[in-house]
């Protein structure tokens, strides 16, 4: 076991890393000077009234006269110290905003990751117990329509059957989730639908392949051979065993996740982390883009190390693999 | 155990692709696959569609893209519900939905084609090379593929967008980039257990180098699996295009793109002008059903052993 863990945090230190100077590499290639970006306020045709040594001052003052490794050090050691520098455009440091839009874009993620659970696991279920009916082919279509539609147009549709049918309209103000809970969670179930129903598809599938896989396993056959009766053989048997690669394979996804988190964002006007990466995308604020792209990285990193970390503990065979 | 293996050769052969065949025999491979699975034919029909609609563009679209067409009546030609005249509808400058509809077909076959045969070849060859190499470099290499694993595949292109500016190239070099990781660790992985079959140790065996092993004997059954994620990461492309499209960093404004279409239907417009959202969004949506019920049946059909899963 111990082992397994020190291979795995020996894994994930380099690739870590690596994570890091890919972003660094990206936002340092782009074209144009960051300084002279700053200086004539995103602007091209601001470009003459710029003096070259205010230029020069500022490329001092932001430290990209120096070599790109030193750049790429600093860079490193301010994060680590909790320093992800000072937006571009709102002259800010970027950690005081980015904290809070953080908790809001977790939250939303799990709570739609949570419905969809509710609603997928058990469709994959039926789907499986059920398999080649009729039953089976409409849960699977379901399954389909929900891969097959990008996360914006679910969430489109979402805000225009809300407009039309309840007379919704996303608030141009969330309430905080710590002081008015019920507030908070009303608006959020929303955005969260939306999440959820890309989520869904997904989760169903999986549940009904991993359930299909448990039922012709040699245990399932041994529980009907000693008579538990049909639920009782897929729910404390089958499902029981089928839920980690569920569970685990749905923490993988968390990443694709995000991605949808983002839009879903930036239709419900949620104050989260994606709107916040568009909104500095739109004004070129690469300090902020770095940080939020890194954050999302090492979560996602995070994650995967904790589910990996578990599943050796509960699967003892990942550990030999 | 050795029975085992053979059975796993004998799988391995390469599928009979009506493509390396007459045209005669195509057109039976074709009937045949459309009985085994309808859906899929169903699947295939969308992309032709699609890709018909972007090679005829101009000879079906009524007007041009950008034009802002008289409207017969007389009168402004902004927000006109679907009629004989438009028979989509007009948008918010007084375009014909339809027509940018039509054109918009290009874009997303454009911006798919281009960023699949991109990054599924060069993923292609990287995971041949790597699976190949072994030892260190194949070592750091996945440390890599890791690290571009850990980053969504949206959130990778809006980054490489919004450093190198949007434009539909830009696009899929942001998507190739969003694809490359799991692309290289499938094919990685495939080549892998595909050097371990017997027919390989055989021509081993007699002699044969290396390069010859590669080209004869591994990348022909690789074949199934570079059409089958070609197909899948179609489907992707066109979603990554229109999202961004949709956030208003992917095709430059006057692009018909469909996700483009979308933004100010769904922001501002959704009550009083739907015609304007619907359109693209069904289109999109038709378009990436059918590469992804198309790729389900092609890995049916080529690849058995993936079956059912």
């Amino acid at each position: 076991m111990t082992t397994y863990i020190v291979r795995r945090l020996l894994l994930f230190i380099p690739t870590i890393l690596i994570v890091t100077i890919i972003i660094f590499l990206l936002m340092w290639i782009v074209p144009g000077d960051t300084a002279m970006l700053i200086l004539t306020g995103n602007d091209p045709n601001e470009g003459g009234r710029v003096s070259l040594e205010d230029v020069e001052r500022l490329r001092a003052k932001l430290g990209l006269d120096r070599p790109v490794h030193i750049q790429y050090g600093d860079w490193l050691w301010d994060m680590l110290r909790g320093d992800l520098g000072e937006s571009l455009w709102y002259q800010t440091p970027v950690i005081d905003e980015l904290g809070g839009r953080f908790i809001t874009t977790v939250q939303l993620a799990v709570m739609g990751m949570g419905l969809a659970f509710i609603v997928a696991v058990p469709l994959g279920i039926v789907s499986a117990v059920k398999q080649d009916t009729k039953l089976d082919y409409m849960s699977r279509l379901f399954a389909l329509l929900g891969i097959a539609m990008p996360t914006f147009l679910i969430a489109i549709v979402v805000t225009y059957v809300l407009a039309y049918v309840f007379d919704w309209l996303p608030p141009l103000d969330y309430a905080n989730l710590w002081e008015q809970p019920l507030t908070n969670l009303q608006q959020m179930i929303f955005p969260a639908l939306a999440i959820a129903f890309h989520d869904l598809a997904f989760t169903a599938r999986v549940t009904r392949s991993s359930m299909l896989e448990t039922m012709r396993d040699d245990y399932v056959r041994t529980a009907r051979a000693k008579g538990l009766t049909e639920m009782g053989v897929i729910g404390r048997h089958a499902l029981k065993n089928a839920l980690l690669p569920i569970i685990t394979v749905s923490g993988y996804q968390f990443g694709r996740l995000l991605g949808g988190v983002v839009i879903v964002e930036v239709i419900f006007l949620v104050p989260g982390i994606g709107n916040m990466l568009i909104d500095a995308i739109i004004h070129r604020d690469f300090v902020v883009i770095q940080a939020v792209v890194v954050l999302v990285a090492a979560v996602v990193m995070f994650l995967n190390l904790v589910i990996d970390l578990i599943y050796g503990v509960l699967d003892p065979r990942i550990r030999y693999q | 155990m050795a029975n085992q293996t053979n059975q796993r050769a004998e799988v391995a052969v390469p599928p009979r692709a009506g493509m390396f065949q007459p045209a005669a025999t195509g057109i039976r491979e074709v009937k045949r696959f459309t009985r085994r699975k309808p859906l899929g034919a169903i699947g295939g029909l969308l992309v032709l569609v699609l890709v018909i609609v972007a090679l005829m563009a101009p000879v079906l679209a009524p007007y041009g893209a950008r034009e802002l067409p008289d409207r017969h009546e007389g009168g402004s030609t902004v927000y006109i519900p679907p009629n004989s005249q438009f028979l989509l509808g007009t948008d918010h400058v007084g375009r014909d939905v339809l027509s940018r509809l039509i054109y918009g077909a290009r874009i997303s076959l454009y911006v798919g084609l281009g960023s699949v045969l991109i990054g599924i070849t060069a993923s292609f060859i990287i995971g041949v090379a790597l699976a190949y190499a072994g030892g260190i470099i194949d070592m750091a290499a996945q440390r890599v593929v890791d690290a571009l694993m850990a980053l969504p595949g949206l959130i990778i292109a809006l980054a490489i967008v919004a450093v190198l500016g949007s434009s539909l190239n830009n696009v899929i070099l942001a998507i190739v980039i969003g694809m490359i990781a799991p692309v290289i660790r499938t094919v990685r992985s495939q080549v892998l257990s595909l050097k371990e079959l017997d027919y390989v140790t055989a021509a081993t065996a007699i002699g044969a180098p290396p390069w010859r092993i590669v080209f004869r004997h591994i990348i022909p059954n690789c074949f199934a699996i570079y059409l089958v994620l070609a197909t899948y990461y179609l489907g992707f492309a066109i979603i990554i295009e229109a999202s961004l499209s949709f956030l208003g960093v992917g095709a430059p404004p006057d692009q018909p793109s469909w996700g483009g279409m979308l933004t100010r239907a769904a922001q501002e417009h959704v009550l009083t002008a739907p015609w304007v959202g619907i359109f693209p969004g069904v289109a999109i949506f038709a378009v990436v059903m059918g590469f992804n019920i198309l790729g389900d049946a092609l890995r049916d059909v080529l690849d058995p052993r993936l079956r059912g899963r």
